[in-house]
């Protein structure tokens, strides 16, 4: 599968006094994204993987190495909407990118800036509300709406410019249980249906369950890179960088300790029913 | 307290009121406050006065809305009022009281005063009642495209104002959950003279502010990445276009006004 972003050496250093030496929030990052891909970027708080995110479509221009989308350098300022077109971003408080009173004038903000004609806004804000199951509420105020519904609105004005990858910056962070599903439902179904790219950037191990492909960042760099199953069942690495393993691997993991022969890699309640079941036999 | 604030308050619809292009309703404003500003008399009120009453009419909105909105300027009112009774010269004096005196030219002020206030007000509210405040910025934007050859920013403008519109309700929630918050930690909003009244705000002003300033931050870049750049080579999902019915709103409306202009030369 051909590549849709590629990271060179990036590294980043976010502005400082001068005099003081630079903290690098990214130190060498290599990482390509495959076209059609759900790729899940997971860390803690500090480990650089916002930074990252927002490298992704021109917010955050590298200090060292570059970023190319489709083969464009972010660095370079004349391709910015290009760029951004391509490379839709969400973020993590809904509140703070609907632009609009009303959700169909929100949704039609990005496709009005790049100056597409009156009729073909129409049809895109009509086919983005729909992906994301929304169409009932397009003469809503978005302020009305909860907030799954209202992180379904910044994903469908994202939509709206027909980009070939959505980057969602812990996008799940603020939301209940509920919304989380919404949201999290919503973009898996653009990624199988629409081939739409999905990075979705988190802390919450559960959400990568399903992606293709999970990397995991610590302290500016990428220190694991895999399919869900090959990353979590690392589970003592994961747990000294501090971070958790899914509930179904801690699960399986601690019975192994106790001497149950069960697989780690049973990621799905299901699965890892069926694998202890099957041990218990 | 909160919920008193009718800026930009808009009650939806489906009447000619609601459907005009809201540049007609701007340019219709515009022509009825000069008409109350140049109208003199009896006559000319009345006329406005009905003029008011039959948009009313046509709008649905209920009376008591517009009424309402007149609470916040009462003050303003009573001050011009009681202002122009007292101090106005000229004419027989009906009433001679010590230091007090009332002119009838005063009382004839005050009562026209008052009503022109109440008219000018009423009928701006009637107009941001009836149009959404998008669309309200909107045309604002159209109508004054022609500065933008004069270096005026009117885009930017109107893109500010609608932006502010969008973040009333927001920062109205959280002001509340901000007194919450202080509430629970035993802050008295309610008691004491309206100094401490006022230094209590400071601890909501204060987290209110920085707020405001980190979702305005987080807005701007959200903006950036749905490819905002300007107002240069925009366009927009609703188009405006002016119907049969503005043209005949505004021919109707600039006929008042021209009407009424003449008849207060003859002092009607």
């Amino acid at each position: 599968m051909a590549e849709i972003i590629r990271t060179e050496n990036l590294r980043y250093a976010y502005p400082v006094e001068e005099g003081e030496t630079p903290v690098y929030a990214l130190r060498g990052v290599d990482l390509g994204i495959a076209r059609g891909s759900f790729v899940v970027v997971l860390g803690h708080n500090g480990s650089g993987k916002s930074t990252l995110a927002k490298m992704l479509n021109a917010v955050l221009v590298p200090t060292e190495g570059s970023v190319l989308v489709e083969g464009m350098d972010t660095a370079d300022e004349r391709l910015l909407l290009a760029i951004r077109q391509r490379v839709g971003m969400v973020f993590q408080n809904p509140d703070n990118q609907i632009v609009a009173n009303v959700v169909e004038e929100d949704v039609a903000f990005a496709p009005e800036n790049l100056g597409v004609p009156p009729e073909e806004i129409r049809r895109r804000v009509d086919e983005a509300l729909k992906a994301v199951g929304m169409s009932e509420f397009t003469t809503h105020a978005p302020h009305l709406l909860s907030g799954g519904q209202k992180q379904r609105i910044a994903i469908a004005g994202v939509l709206a410019m027909e980009p070939e990858c959505i980057v969602l910056d812990e996008a799940t962070a603020m939301l209940d249980p509920v919304g989380r599903r919404e949201v999290l439902a919503t973009v898996h179904r653009l990624n199988r249906e629409k081939g739409m790219t999905v990075v979705l950037i988190t802390h919450h191990m559960n959400e990568a369950e399903e992606a293709d492909r999970v990397v995991v960042m610590d302290d500016g760099a990428v220190v694991m890179d895999g399919s869900p199953k090959e990353v979590f069942t690392q589970v003592e690495p994961l747990r000294s960088l501090g971070l958790t393993v899914p509930d179904t691997v801690d699960l399986l993991d601690r019975l192994r300790h106790h001497g149950v022969e069960v697989p780690l890699d049973a990621l799905r309640v299901e699965e890892c029913a069926d694998a202890i079941a099957a041990a218990l036999q | 307290m909160l919920k008193d604030i009718t800026l930009g308050q808009y009650f939806p619809g489906n009447t000619v009121a609601h459907r005009l292009d809201p540049r007609t309703k701007i340019l219709l404003v515009l022509f009825y406050i000069v008409a109350l500003f140049c109208a003199q008399g009896v006559v000319t009120y009345t006329l406005l006065a009905l003029c008011l009453a039959i948009c009313v009419r046509i709008s649905h909105v209920g009376i008591r809305q517009l009424v309402r909105g007149l609470k916040p300027v009462l003050f303003i009112m009573i001050f011009t009022g009681v202002l122009n009774l007292f101090f106005t010269p000229g004419g027989r004096n009906l009433v001679e009281w010590g230091v007090i005196r009332i002119s009838e030219q005063g009382l004839h002020n005050a009562v026209f005063m008052v009503l022109r206030i109440m008219l000018l007000i009423m009928g701006t509210f009637l107009m941001t009642y009836t149009t959404s405040p998008i669309s309200l910025t909107d045309g604002l934007e159209r109508l004054l495209n022609w500065m933008k050859r004069f270096h005026v920013p009117v885009h930017e403008l109107a893109m500010m104002m609608s932006i502010a519109l969008r973040f009333i309700p927001t920062l109205i929630e959280e002001t509340d959950k901000i007194m919450s918050a202080q509430k629970a930690r035993g802050a008295d909003f309610e008691s004491g003279s309206l100094i401490q009244k006022a230094k209590a705000l400071i601890p909501i002003l204060v987290p209110l502010f920085i707020s405001a300033f980190r979702r305005a931050d987080e807005l701007a870049t959200a903006m950036e990445c749905r490819c905002y750049h300007g107002g240069e080579g925009r366009t927009r999902l609703h188009v405006l276009r002016y119907e049969g019915r503005d043209i005949t709103a505004l021919c109707l409306g600039g006929a008042i006004m021209v009407g009424v202009i003449v008849m207060s030369r003859f002092g009607l």
